[in-house]
């Protein structure tokens, strides 16, 4: 039993080893010189990805709410963030403390705008919030665009002070941990199980005395709060924000990183995540002048093959075969069923079967013994 | 002469034209096993619906231990005290038979834990997770699937998967259980275990029983006292012999 509970232990603290080990193998090799500035942006974008990834999947995946405007709340926190620097930085100085207040700043007020906008939008499902998401992320967008250039530098976008980059990216992995953290331990507790009875049935949840708005606004508040941090660790990280990044297409490329990595796991986020950014990041170094048009196209394809062996029904005999769980069970000892802990069911993959389009529907829960009562009370 | 522990009173409700139910005046005891039967469409779920805020009544009222309820969200409701399980099951597919319960635990005074003190993991929140597992497990004793708790709630056999609802439905601490056709689909020895949890669940934790069901046999030998409804009237109401000798019942069910 105890050896048991050791397993099950190490496997809830698998991806914290997993990033610190890596934090700290490019740790070292920053301050002893080999890491060129290029690999540390790219490290910095990871991390970035990784904690909106992790916070979107919150919303995604354990929640069952579609949210198109991610890159919105990323914005707020990125110009908000920004500017907070910007003032702090003639008293405080750049260091870890402006950093640090900047990204609490543009944390709290993403996660302000995040119970604005989820009070009333929380009422709605499927689609509708997907709508009312992606209108928030482009108003936002716009607003700053249109910012005077005292403000909030309108078009030309928002100069932030620099940081040091040899440390960036350990803080922003640092984040990472903690964000992590945050996410786990509220998904593996009781308010995470409140969390996960809303997305498989939002009717029971009801009727099991579940707050379910309460639950649905904590999720979306703690979510924008983490892509508002994100967005201040971006603004760290490139010295200037541009209100054009943040676009539609920005919080799609969030939610196929949520979506490629298996809804409602969070291990999967952070590595499709880290992939998705670090392809990004080697086909736009690789392919340059002439050949920068199939940028794209490789992205694309690579996404497309990535689905369809997820998914092809022909290609079910093959993925029996070799998979990594397979692989792995090789080197394992085999497991005495009769010592299953209890509800060892996996914490950090809650077992989920949502599929997009499920999410996508608007009739995700099936309401078919209440819909002819309902029509009836809309003639009224 | 036990407390009155329900009753409504003229409760109804009407969509657009259609009057659902009318004047529905139940009066449910303590510990009592109340039936309610009636045709198909006769209004029953609708019923159910009303008293746990599914819908809001249009006319009349109900109250639990001398508290008004109507108009209560459904949360509200059911922390006041009145349960219910489903027709059509709903239950968390994609949890485990132990964390379906846990989820029906989630409201309990005694197992209070905090958003922050679970994200950072305080004691109490330790404390609190075990006391719940224990708890959860007891009442899945109680309803014979103890040793399914770790399998996923949507592989279990449909009998099973009903009589998890009511552990889920159990676990928010009630005291008026409603079940909506707990024995839907079962074959007669799982009836007769049904029948045998549901007096168990009663007579241990003083639950008050509302159940709608179609099996005659069940209800007569189940219920203290029935209500008969068709096309949302009360046709009769009384104990089961009276009640479902009625010549008004008999009529509504056979016709003529």
């Amino acid at each position: 039993m105890a050896t048991n509970l050791k397993t099950i232990k190490w496997k809830h603290f698998v991806n914290y080893i997993a990033v610190s080990v890596f934090t700290i193998i490019f740790a070292v090799m920053s301050l002893t010189g080999f890491l060129k500035s290029s690999d540390m942006y790219m490290l910095e974008k990871i991390a970035i990805a990784i904690i909106l990834a992790v916070s979107l999947s919150m919303v995604v995946g354990f929640l069952g709410e579609l949210s198109l405007g991610h890159a919105g709340f990323m914005c707020v926190g990125a110009y908000l963030g920004g500017k907070a620097s910007l003032i702090l930085e003639p008293i405080i100085g750049e260091g870890v403390l402006c950093l640090l207040i900047s990204i609490i700043v543009g944390g709290l007020v993403a996660a302000i705008f995040g119970i604005i906008i989820g009070l009333p939008a929380l009422r709605l499902r499927g689609d509708y919030l997907a709508i009312v998401t992606l209108a928030f992320g482009e108003i936002v967008r716009s607003v700053f665009m249109n910012s005077s250039d005292e403000s909030f530098g309108g078009a030309l976008g928002l100069n932030t002070p620099r940081y040091d980059k040899y440390t960036l990216f350990i803080f922003a992995f640092v984040l990472v941990l903690l964000c992590l953290a945050v996410v786990q331990n509220l998904i593996r507790s009781k308010h995470g199980r409140a969390i996960t009875s809303i997305r498989d049935n939002e009717i029971a949840a009801k009727a099991t005395g579940i707050n379910v708005t309460k639950y649905k606004l904590l999720v979306f508040t703690i979510s924008s709060f983490f892509a508002g941090v994100a967005g201040v660790l971006y603004s760290f990280s490139n010295y200037t924000v541009q209100s054009s990044k943040f676009n539609y297409n920005y919080s799609i490329e969030i939610l196929v990183m949520v979506v490629l990595g298996g809804m409602g796991s969070i291990n999967g986020a952070i590595i499709s995540a880290t992939l998705i950014t670090f392809l990004d990041v080697q086909l736009q170094t690789i392919l340059t002048g002439d050949l920068a048009v199939l940028q794209d196209l490789f992205y694309a394809l690579i996404l497309i093959i990535l689905v369809i062996y997820n998914n092809a029904p022909s290609l079910k005999g093959f993925r029996e075969k070799y998979n990594l769980n397979l692989l792995l069970t090789k080197f394992k000892k085999t497991h005495d069923p009769s010592h299953v802990h209890d509800d060892e069911a996996k914490w950090d993959r809650v077992p989920t079967k949502i599929q997009m389009d499920e999410v996508l529907s608007v009739d995700i829960q099936p309401q078919s013994s209440y819909t002819p009562d309902k029509s009836d009370k809309e003639e009224k | 002469m036990s407390k009155i522990v329900f009753k409504t009173e003229n409760l109804g409700i009407s969509f657009g034209g259609l009057k659902a139910v009318q004047e529905l005046n139940l009066q449910i005891k303590e510990k009592q096993l109340y039936g309610l039967v009636g045709p198909n469409g006769a209004g029953k779920t609708t019923v159910f619906n009303m008293i746990t805020g599914v819908y809001k009544p249009t006319t009349g009222a109900f109250w639990l231990d001398g508290e008004n309820l109507t108009g209560k969200t459904q949360e509200a409701i059911n922390h006041k005290g009145i349960a219910r399980t489903f027709q059509n099951i709903r239950l968390f597919n994609n949890m485990t038979v132990i964390r379906n319960v846990l989820v029906g635990l989630h409201n309990q005074p005694e197992f209070k834990c905090g958003v922050v003190a679970s994200i950072f993991r305080l004691p109490s929140f330790f404390k609190t997770e075990k006391a719940m597992r224990k708890r959860a497990k007891e009442i899945l004793e109680i309803v014979g699937l103890l040793d399914e708790r770790n399998n996923l709630s949507c592989n279990l056999p449909y009998g099973k998967q009903r009589k998890l609802e009511i552990a889920r439905a159990l676990a928010t601490n009630p005291k008026l259980l409603c079940l909506d056709e707990p024995a839907a689909g079962m074959n007669p020895h799982e009836t007769e275990e049904l029948m045998e949890i549901i007096r168990r669940i009663r007579d241990d934790y003083n639950i008050t029983i509302l159940l709608i069901e179609h099996d005659m046999k069940f209800v007569s030998g189940l219920c203290d006292e029935i209500t008969v409804l068709n096309f949302g009237t009360v046709l009769a109401q009384g104990s089961p012999e009276v009640a479902l000798n009625d010549p008004e019942v008999i009529k509504a069910y056979i016709g003529g």
